[in-house]
Order: C-alpha cells, then structure tokens, then sequence
C-alpha cells in the first residue's frame, strides 16, 4: 500500500516537472511565428464541415445500403443500415434481366447520347469559343451578347418548344430528338471563350499563321494542346449534363428501346405508384447506383484536368 | 389497376400539364368533328375476314404498364406464326394516357391496342378515337362477363373494350394488427368508424386506414354507398350531382374519420405508405380485388398476416359494393384494316378465349362469369393471406355491385383537380360536402368549356 502511494507522488511529480521544462524551454522557431497557413482548426468550421459532408455522402450511404436488400427488407428494415439477406449481387443479376433485359439498352442508350451529345457539344464549344476569342468579324459581339442571353435561359424553360419544333420535323421519338439538342451549350462556349483568351498568346497564333499555317491546322495542331485542360472541363460538364437529362428524353420519347437510364428507371419505379404495376423498388435503387458509378468513374478519371482548368488565368504568373 | 398514379417530381408536373394540355383540348376539339359509330351498326367483319388475316405477316403493338402479357402473347404467338406482338411500356398511368392523346394528336404513332381503364374509358370513347367492337360481332360476347364491367365498356351504345380484369371492392385488414389491440373486423361503416377511433386511441401512431384525398377511392366510395354523381347521355349532355342521399351517406360517415384526424396522411402507393403496411401502422385497405397482387409483390414481408373481408356497408345486413380500378385494351382507329382484324383476334384470344386463364395464372382478377363461378376458382387458397379462399369473397363483391354507375367523359381531368377542390378537407380546409360540392362546381365549369352542356 505505502510502495503504491510512494509510486504515484513519484510519477505525479515527475509529470508536473516535465511541464515545467516544457515551459521553460524555448519554443521551436517556426511554430512561435503566426504563420497564416497554419491557424489552429476553428472547431465550429469543422463541425459545420463535418455536417455538410454527412449531407452529401448520407444519400450515397443510404443507396448503397438499400442496394443490398430485397423487396421486403427496404420497407420493413431501418433505412440506414443493412438487415436482410444481402442481396446486392442478386438485386444486379435481376437489374440487367428484368423486362428483357432492358436496362443494358439503357446503359447504352446513355453512352451513345453522351459520346455523340456531349462529344459533339463541346467539339462544336471549343470551335465557337476559340473563334469568338482569336477572331475579329463583323457582328461578334452581337453574336457573344446572344451566347451570353442563352446561359440565361434554363434547358428545362426550352423543352417544351424543342418538342413542339422537332414533333414539325417528325424527329420526336427518335435519338436525334435527344442529341440534337444536347449538341448546343451556351455556358460551354462561353468557357471556352474565356478560356481560349487566356491560355493562347497571340502572338502564338500570329507565329503560326508566319510560318504559313492555315487556320485549321493552327487550331488542331498548335490551338487544340494548349485548350486540352479547358476542353476537358466542358466535356466533364457536358457528361454530367446528358448523364443526368431527364426532361427532355421524357417529352421527347416514347418507346422504351430509346429510353436513357434515368427516364427508365423513373418507369419502373412508377410502376409502384399503381395498382397491376409491379412494385420493383429493390431493382430501381439498383439500378441508381449501377448508373452512378460510370459518372464517377469519369470523375476521378477527368478531375485532375478540371482543375486546372478552372484555375487558369486566376493567379498572376 | 388504378385511375391514375401520382406524380412527385416537380419537373415532371410541369411537363405532364403542359403535354396534357394540348392534347386535352385537341381531344375534346376532336370530340365535335367526329361521331361515334352508331350503336346499332351491324358487324362489318366476319370471323373469316379475321381468320384471312392471321395468315398474312404482320405486327402489332399494344402499350401498357401491365408485366403480366408476356405468357399471353407467347402462347398467341405460337398459335399464330405469322403474327408478332409488340408490347411497349410507355409510361404508368398518367404518363401512358399523355402519349396516347398526344399520338392521337398528332395523327399517327398510336398503337393498335392500349390499356385504357373504365375510368378513362368514356374520355377516349366518346373523342372518336377509339373502333367500337360491334365492328367485328363482339357484342355478341355480352353473356360471358359480369354486367357491371360490361356495363363499363360499353358507352354511348359501343362497345369500346373487351374487359381484361375487374377490381370488386373488398376491406383488406392485417389480421396481426387487428389481434394486437383486440379489434373485429367492422361489417358496418359505422363499426369502422369505432375501429378507426379505437386503434388510434390505443397507439397514436397506428391508422385504420391512410387516405390523403384521392379521387379514384372517393368515387368508388360514392359509389358503394348509392351515389350516382356523374351521368352522361348521348355524347354531350352531362349531369353532375355531388349531393345525392349516397353522397350524404358517405359523408356523414367520413368526414369525422377526416375531422378528428384517424386517417394516416399518406399518399397511396407513396414510398411511406408501403412502408406503412409492411410496419403495421396502416391496418386496413378498402380497395379493389388487384390489391391482393399488389400487396403480395410490394409488401412481401406482410405474407400471412394480412386476411380479406366483404367491403362494409351502411346498414347491417344489406349488400352493396363498388369497382375500383380495373380496365381492358381498347383498339385505336389509327391502324390498317389488316391491323385492326389481327388485334381484335388478339383481344378476343386474350379477353374470351386461352388468354384468360393465363391471366388469372398471371394475378389478374376476371371478369368473366364462368371463371367467376368456377369451383377451381373459387376453392383456389392464397398463401399469402393465410390459405384463405379470397377469391369468394371477391366474387360475392363483383356480384354486389351497385348499377347504374358512370364515370365523366373527363374523369382524368376531374381527378387531376380533386386534390385542389375536395382534397382541401384532408388538410382541414374545408368540410368534406363542401369540398365535393366545390370539385362538383368546378367540373361544370369545366365540361362547359369544353363544349359538353353540363347541368
């Protein structure tokens, strides 16, 4: 008893003189200099980060939770978390041969409308873009202040009378009716100027055009490289855009065969909200997560490209 | 299968409002130009004309959101080699009805066959659209189905569908629930009152039954408790009346499950409410015959506990019940002769000949009477419900059918504005009689612009 007592005045002593010498002793050089990089944690901005992050990440969880359930276990379980059999790899097999195995139509419907849409979007954004920035020709800043209009006006507030005009053409319920339209984007054209401004010098051109280069191939050999960070941005946007289109596919067809993942799986999950429809809840949640994966996919793959690209032109070199 | 399905994204409203607009008017502009075929019309094709046809290469398609064709289509298929089928899902409910007005507006695109509920039926009948049966001699087939849902194919003297199913109403209860807090199975409304208030008292968190206002329910509780609301004759003359002594009835007994808050506020076949019914905390259902397919694919962890019971009625012992939902495949007038031949042997196969077994096989509910009365269909046990025999109970409902019940040449309309007129009672707005007067007001209106004279 009295070794135990003895034991922990020693120890209890021996702490309190190791924080004497801490304090006495001086302070390592950089950290007695504020440095303005490394400011202790504020730990309301963390908790306010940590609250932002469990919003956007919650959804993710809670799809890929469900995603393992069957039928009866999605309404019969708590929502955030697994119970069940796990039935991922069934729910799968089940997503790509329910209906005749139209979901991997839908798969590639999706890709033909992003390679040709968003594709030939940002193709067509670069073109204008680069022209309306290395160009001088009469009415341009007419044309410009018409691209800067049309960023104004939500897809969603054009649907309507793209169906109207492409019905005129006997063009709806056909791909053309989802890709044409995919083709145009304002926003990325105006990226593109601004980004065509910034990253290729003049001079650069001129030199090109001395030496005897046409336009074009100035554009594709010399232009097109130094736009590559710019380009890649519009085309990660333009993807997630025709990935994600719901609208428009949804006025503008109507068989099934042309259907893009997210009209589709919209129509399996109404065939829930109706009776002599078959409830298919376990297959729609899926099947969401089986179509967010490819757009992560391109993510991680295109984000490096993203980000320099936004912060071109933004520091001073 | 139901009047219409519901629409939760707000996107999608917009489009569907803006779609259906247009093809709403165009439809009923469409109603004044052309005329029905006149009801006494003598059939214009044989069984040999229709026999000539199979033989030839040709196909046709049928749209609809049912997943139980396949079997069907197959078998009738093999039958006939030279025939395919195309069946096309384009969209649930609403979305499927917005695509047919919208080819049917623009002239050409329609299919052969679509589904077409009873509900809806009158709406896409009396625009002309539609070829009236009696073309091909299937009036002749009157005998075979119950009156109340032939009585629903036939508008203004044609006969515009064959019936696929039926939805006789019945009150689906979880037998569990019903045991838990020692509750019996009400025979009367005014039992299900006492039930309703019961059950809430006893765990606030559990509903006799979820309601949140929804048109299809309202009009077949109108209708099972005598109330003739809508009336059409010839194709224009309409009366509507939302106060008769069945209108009364339904009122002085549902407006106090409303008032005092007995009702789960939920949207039917919403996410929560199948969450709902698997958790216990709705406990009964007062639907058509369709659910018992409905609950056994979306609620599969409810299998043993939930049981059917004949649909309550107002004065012990009396015998009154209603449809909900159900519908057939009503041919559009788009196709070519040699089309139209080959889907009315499709849809006589389907609708009166082997089809119809592979139907009730697939889940659906008949309307034929033979399959109605058929030991084999009656003595059938459903697992699901505890080996209980529900189909007798079905079929007793199907023959208590109240007659004499019609439904608007605009019912899709009148549904889609329910939730703006009556639907303010479920969210305390207003006295459920006033809000029907006021849904009642507005469908006068309504059916005024549009060129029907509407009393």
């Amino acid at each position: 008893m009295a070794t135990a007592t003895t034991e922990k005045t020693t120890s209890a002593r021996a702490v309190a003189m190791k924080k004497q010498d801490a304090a006495s002793a001086p302070l390592p050089k950089s950290s007695r200099r504020r440095n303005p990089m490394e400011r202790r944690p504020s730990r309301l901005l963390t908790a306010g980060m940590v609250l932002l992050l469990l919003y956007s990440v919650l959804p993710l969880f809670w799809l890929v939770v469900n995603s393992t359930k069957t039928q009866g276990a999605l309404f019969s379980s708590f929502g955030l978390w697994f119970s069940g059999p796990f039935a991922l790899f069934d729910n799968i097999q089940q997503v790509f041969t329910y209906g005749d195995g139209v979901f991997a139509r839908w798969l590639a419907n999706t890709f033909l409308y992003v390679v040709v849409g968003a594709g030939g979007a940002t193709f067509l954004a670069t073109l204008a873009g680069y022209g309306l920035a290395k160009f001088d020709f009469p009415g341009k800043k007419g044309a410009f202040a018409v691209v800067i209009a049309a960023i104004a006006v939500p897809g969603s507030a054009l649907a309507v009378p793209t169906f109207l005009l492409f019905s005129q053409l006997g063009l709806t319920n056909t791909p053309w009716s989802v890709m044409i339209p995919s083709l145009v984007t304002p926003f990325g054209l105006f990226l593109m100027w601004s980004y065509a401004r910034e990253s290729i010098p003049d001079e650069l051109v001129e030199a090109a055009r001395m030496d005897g280069a046409g336009e074009f191939r100035t554009f594709f050999t010399i232009s097109l490289r130094l736009l590559a960070p710019g380009i890649v941005s519009v085309l990660l946007l333009e993807i997630v855009g025709t990935w994600n289109n719901y609208f428009l596919p949804l006025i503008m067809l109507s068989d099934p065969q042309w259907y893009p993942l997210t009209v589709g799986l919209n129509q399996w999950s109404e065939q829930a909200n109706t009776a002599g429809g078959e409830a298919v809840f376990n297959l729609v949640i899926t099947g969401s997560l089986i179509t967010i994966v490819p757009i992560i996919v391109a993510f991680l793959f295109l984000q490096r490209f993203w980000q320099s690209g936004l912060a071109a032109g933004s520091v001073k070199q | 299968m139901k009047k219409h399905s519901r629409w939760r994204l707000g996107a999608k409203r917009v489009a569907v409002t803006a779609v259906t607009g247009l093809a709403v008017s165009a439809l009923l502009a469409g109603c004044a130009t052309s005329s029905p075929a006149s009801p006494t019309s003598a059939p214009a094709f044989s069984q040999s004309d229709i026999d000539k046809a199979l033989d030839q290469e040709t196909t046709i398609t049928i749209w609809t959101w049912a997943t139980t064709l396949t079997g069907i289509v197959e078998a009738f298929e093999k039958e006939h080699p030279k025939i395919t089928v195309n069946v096309v899902n384009v969209g649930t409910g609403a979305a499927h009805y917005t695509k047919l007005e919208n080819a049917l507006k623009a002239g050409s695109g329609a299919p052969d066959l679509a589904t077409v509920e009873y509900s809806v039926l009158p709406q896409f009948a009396l625009g002309g659209d539609l070829v009236d049966l009696n073309t091909f001699g299937y009036g002749d087939l009157e005998d075979e189905f119950t009156p109340s849902v032939w009585n629903s194919t036939n508008v203004n003297g044609g006969l515009y569908e064959l019936p696929h199913n039926a939805g006789p109403m019945a009150l689906f209860y979880n037998k569990t629930v019903f045991d838990q807090f020692g509750i019996d199975v009400p025979t009367t409304w005014a039992e299900y009152a006492d039930a309703a208030k019961k059950i809430h008292a006893a765990d606030p968190t559990v509903y006799l039954a979820a309601d949140n206002g929804d048109a299809g329910f309202t009009t077949s509780m109108l209708w099972a408790a005598g109330s003739k609301p809508f009336q059409t004759t010839g194709t224009e003359d309409v009366t509507i009346d939302m106060s008769d002594e069945g209108a009364q009835k339904f009122t002085d007994f549902y407006s106090p499950l409303i008032e005092d808050g007995l009702l789960a506020p939920l949207a039917g076949f919403s996410n929560e409410w199948y969450q709902g019914l698997a958790n216990g905390k709705i406990a009964t259902l007062a639907t058509g015959a369709w659910m018992a397919g409905s609950l056994k694919s979306g609620v599969p962890t409810g299998a043993g506990q939930w049981r059917v019971a004949p649909l309550p009625v107002y004065e012990k012992g009396d015998t009154a019940s209603a449809m909900n939902g159900g519908g057939g495949y009503a041919m559009l007038n788009q196709g070519s002769e040699q089309n139209q031949l080959v889907s009315a042997a499709f849809l006589k196969y389907m609708e009166a000949g082997p089809g119809v077994q592979l139907s009730i096989d697939a889940g659906q509910f008949p309307a034929t009477t033979a399959d109605l009365q058929s030991d084999a269909f009656l003595n059938k046990t459903n697992d699901y419900f505890g080996g209980q025999e529900i189909n007798k109970v079905f079929a007793q409902s199907a023959a208590d059918v109240v007659p004499g019940w019609q439904y608007l040449p605009y019912q899709s309309y009148a549904n889609s504005v329910f939730g703006d007129t009556a639907g303010q009672a479920y969210i305390g707005k207003t006295t459920l009689a006033d809000g029907l007067t006021a849904w009642g007001d507005q469908l006068v209106t309504f059916g005024n612009q549009q060129g029907f004279t509407v009393k």
